[in-house]
């Protein structure tokens, strides 16, 4: 029984990790009809931000002194400066690359290898600068177990849960109630009715890519504080698994890119509570075949039509 | 009777595109179908061709059930169409679109083209001669080697019905042939379908279009229809002054 | 007799090559570099045809060249040689000589048969989604093998140098130069022949307009799963040959990077042209091997000048920087490729009448 419950906490923890990736594609997948095959690597880079963010703030640098803040402050501190890196970092990448491509009218398949390939150039070029060894991601905060009639869970799993959902909450609240969520929406009806409706197309563009990346940062920070080691191909993985999740969910849909992250996490920890762990990957795959083949548009998604 | 159509309706989701349709095609015959704009006229073509399965009805076709039936295989059997937009293939040449289109009669296999067995070369050839005999009958032999993109409208429109024709069709539906053409296209257009009439003796066609100029001199027999329902059949005089019809393009006079 | 010159010419060039290699007239390492070129050649231009030709965007061509790898070496070895694992040879050693290149076509075969998992859902989607369902189908593909202990699973597979010996035990010639060779023309042949005639030009009316071209007579399911098959069924014959002359393969050699470079190929060289792929398979081969040598000149020039770090080195993984970073400029500059939907013939006019007297 606690065993169960304890893989309970587990999938809702990587259900929130799924969940916060999930969302970066299908928010810019719902704005731009576009697949940024990059952003698991965005995760990845913001868990190396938050990396060298925590070790900067901890004073390796001799910037700042040794000892000068506390664990929980760094945490704070961290977790938004992180965030804005990341996003900086998302918006780099769809300017220098997707922009471009955009204004020239290119065709979306290349687009979509360009994004392939930014994932691989992150990778790779972190591995090409940071070398191969592996970092280990500093423990800021202390590790308090609260128990609850036999049931135990760490205090970073409650941030974690707690960070999804309210993510998810905001995320909510920005594209049904506000003006700019508004226009988020309407992109992906009509792109070429927007600019004359006197919408700055390419503002709420960058807004999408700063709330995709941004919760990427966020997740790569929760990720390294529970998992705390760091290497370059950690991206890519999750970030196949969290895509795996929207399109799960029907990409494009913000309450499909929770469910799918969630859905998704229950179904892996399920098999690895049956099946050899190395099954793992090939499962979640397997799905996602399955489902497209299945419902080609996902769980929330619309049926594409074609007109003649 | 070449196509039987009866009780024909198509929905989708809640929307009914097309109810209750009937319609029964003479072989050699020439049919418009009007209506105006989201009326299903184009509808009634696609559960024709088979691109879209109807909801309830039977259409007949030579005799034979064809509602289970793919498009590729329904045209095989002598059924091909144009479409609104010109819907040709824009990178390949004239001669090339011609040559694609006759895929249902190819006798050959993969292994007969990696082989280069005599069969595959006499197919080649014989498509060859085929298609270039049709570009010549259409007289279209000039922009055998052109891509459709660079030629002018009323040509591609032409270009679109020759790669129809060259199916070998018993039925050809043609889905407003004049839409985009200038008045001398026009003109052009009607001496084409009238000269494809008594060239070729048994063809029935089938048209949607909106010029009455087009429909007058061409059809022997309309048919109206609005919000998917038939309103109007019968002659061209006698639809022209039809009530109903003025009613359905006009609105009403009494509002 | 003019007819057949030119054969004789391409003969003589293929015979010269191999009494090359044999008297040992080339060295090793050239004789690998052009063996790696012609498997790449096989590879760019089988996945053209699905990503250029048919317009898809298929990115898992290298799940393909996985499976042909695994089923012709396990057969070669279980069939041909002593194995720790599977016990003495099951046909006589000497049968190896017609048996392998039999078994690299099983292997094709068996990879036509995987290319069904991606062309199946072809029939109902396209675009993104079925790029997606590519790269699941290669992921899916290697964890397998990863997870079948008896043939290696992550630590690989070997043993066919054994079997590569005992060809040349019966006959001393260089036989994977051949096979290369052979295989290398036949495939470009292949795909040639199919992508010319009117039954293989279906594939390009589906990229151009699917709904034209199923409604006037192209049976596109059909079409798709012949194009997807003879794609994947080539990429298998590649990996056959890649693991013959290797000796050696792993999982990890048929992932997501690799079918990358066999992307990097494709767009490089123009989508639909087929003389393009070649000709950007014969560069990119060329380029790797560069690489190899100029990023280590590179570092130490780099050292010399005290542009880096003492502490750091610019190491080999750079290669799967620049690579990513031509297919981006690529994009970004000359979408089309360099060679775009044209044929080296379309540059050349000599060259047209060159390939009919081939053909003759």
């Amino acid at each position: 029984m606690e065993i169960f419950f304890q893989n309970i906490f587990n999938a809702l923890q990587w259900g929130s990790f799924y969940a916060l990736i999930a969302l970066g594609y299908t928010l810019v997948y719902g704005v731009l009809l576009l697949i940024n095959f990059a952003h698991g690597d965005i995760f990845m880079v913001g868990a190396y931000i938050a990396f060298f963010v925590a070790t900067f703030l901890l004073g390796s640098y001799g910037v700042i002194d040794p000892g000068t803040f506390t664990g929980p402050v760094i945490v704070a501190l961290a977790i938004p400066a992180t965030m804005i890196l990341t996003s900086l970092v998302g918006v780099a990448l769809e300017r220098i690359a997707y922009r471009p491509l955009r204004e020239k009218g290119a065709h979306r398949l290349y687009v979509v290898i360009t994004a392939l390939m930014c994932g691989l150039l992150l990778e790779n070029g972190n591995l090409a600068l940071l070398g191969a060894s592996r970092k280990r991601f500093p423990d800021l905060l202390e590790k308090t177990v609260f128990s609850l009639g036999g049931i135990s869970v760490t205090n970073l799993k409650i941030l974690v849960i707690a960070a999804a959902i309210g993510v998810f909450l905001l995320l909510h609240f920005i594209v049904t109630r506000t003006k700019i969520g508004m226009a988020m929406r309407a992109i992906s009806y009509d792109k070429f009715a927007i600019p004359l409706m006197g919408i700055p197309i390419n503002n709420v563009i960058v807004f999408t890519f700063i709330l995709g990346s941004g919760f990427a940062g966020l997740a790569g920070f929760l990720f390294v504080m529970s998992y705390p080691v760091l290497d370059p191909y950690m991206g890519a993985i999750i970030g196949w698994k969290a895509f795996i999740a929207a399109v799960v969910g029907g990409i494009g849909d913000i309450r499909g890119a929770f469910l799918g992250g969630f859905l998704l996490a229950f179904v892996e920890i399920g098999v690895v509570a049956v099946f050899p762990s190395t099954l793992r990957d090939l499962l979640a795959f397997s799905v996602l075949l399955l489902i497209l083949w299945w419902k080609p548009t996902g769980m929330f998604g619309m049926p594409q039509t074609t007109k003649i | 009777m070449l196509l039987e159509i009866s009780g024909l309706t198509k929905k989708f989701g809640g929307l009914q595109a097309l109810s209750d349709f009937n319609v029964r095609l003479e072989e050699g015959s020439a049919t418009a179908l009007i209506g105006p704009n989201g009326s299903g006229k184009t509808t009634a073509f696609n559960l024709a061709s088979g691109f879209y399965k109807p909801t309830s009805g039977t259409i007949r076709f030579g005799g034979q059930d064809i509602r289970a039936l793919k498009p590729h295989e329904i045209t095989a059997l002598g059924m091909a169409r144009t479409f609104q937009n010109i819907r040709l293939w824009q990178d390949m040449t004239v001669l090339d679109n011609i040559r694609i289109s006759q895929h249902h009669r190819l006798g050959y296999s993969i292994w007969d083209c990696f082989l280069w067995t005599r069969r595959f070369r006499r197919q080649e050839r014989e498509i060859d001669r085929y298609a270039y005999e049709m570009l010549e009958c259409m007289g279209l032999m000039d922009y055998a080697h052109e891509y459709p993109r660079n030629l002018p409208y009323g040509l591609q429109r032409r270009v679109e019905i020759a790669r129809a024709m060259s199916v070998r069709p018993r039925l050809l539906l043609l889905d407003e042939p004049a839409a985009g053409l200038n008045s001398a296209d026009v003109g052009d257009l009607i001496q084409l379908i009238r000269w494809l009439r008594t060239e070729f003796k048994d063809l029935t066609i089938w048209m949607i279009e909106h010029q009455m100029r087009v429909v007058m001199s061409l059809c022997s027999s309309i048919k109206v229809i609005d919000f998917g329902r038939t309103i109007a059949e019968g002659p061209p005089e006698a639809i022209q002054s039809d009530p109903n019809v003025i009613k359905a393009y006009l609105g009403d006079e009494n509002i | 007799m003019q007819k057949y010159s030119f054969k004789a010419l391409l003969l003589a060039i293929t015979v010269g090559f191999v009494l090359a290699v044999h008297f040992q007239l080339v060295d090793q390492y050239v004789t690998t570099v052009a063996m790696l070129m012609g498997i790449n050649i096989i590879l760019s231009t089988s996945l053209n045809v699905v990503n250029g030709y048919m317009g898809e965007f298929s990115c898992g061509h290298a799940g393909f060249m996985c499976v042909g790898a695994y089923v012709s070496s396990v057969l070669s070895v279980l069939l041909f040689t002593k194995d720790r694992v599977f016990g003495p040879a099951l046909l006589p050693e000497e049968f190896a000589v017609i048996g392998v290149p039999v078994v690299i076509l099983i292997g094709g075969v068996a990879a036509a048969l995987a290319g069904l998992i991606v062309a199946v859902p072809s029939f109902k989607t396209r675009g993104d989604y079925l790029a997606i369902i590519t790269i699941a189908a290669n992921y899916i593909i290697i964890s397998c093998l990863e997870n079948m202990d008896v043939i290696g699973g992550p630590r690989g597979f070997q043993g066919m140098k054994r079997v590569v010996g005992a060809m040349e035990d019966v006959w001393d010639i260089p036989w994977m130069p051949v096979l290369v060779l052979v295989g290398t023309i036949l495939s470009v042949w292949a795909i040639r022949r199919f992508v010319s005639s009117t039954y293989g030009k279906g594939i390009s009316a589906i990229c151009q307009d699917e709904v034209a071209a199923e409604i006037m007579s192209v049976n596109t399911n059909k079409m798709k799963l012949v194009a997807f098959m003879l794609s994947s069924g080539l990429a298998g014959v590649a990996g056959g040959l890649f693991a013959h002359v290797y000796g050696y393969v792993n999982p990890q050699s048929f992932n997501i990077l690799k079918s990358t470079e066999c992307l990097v190929m494709v767009y490089l060289g123009g989508m639909g042209s087929l003389s393009g792929s070649v000709l950007s398979a014969i560069v990119f081969t060329l380029l790797i091997e560069a690489l190899r040598f100029a990023i280590p000149a590179l570092n130490s020039l780099a050292h010399q000048l005290h542009m880096v770090p003492a502490s750091y080195e610019i190491g080999q993984v750079w290669k799967w920087v620049v690579l990513p970073l031509i297919l981006i400029l690529t994009m970004q500059f000359r979408p089309e490729g360099f060679m775009g939907k044209k044929e080296l013939s379309d540059f050349f006019p000599f060259l047209k009448k060159f390939y009919q007297r081939l053909e003759d």
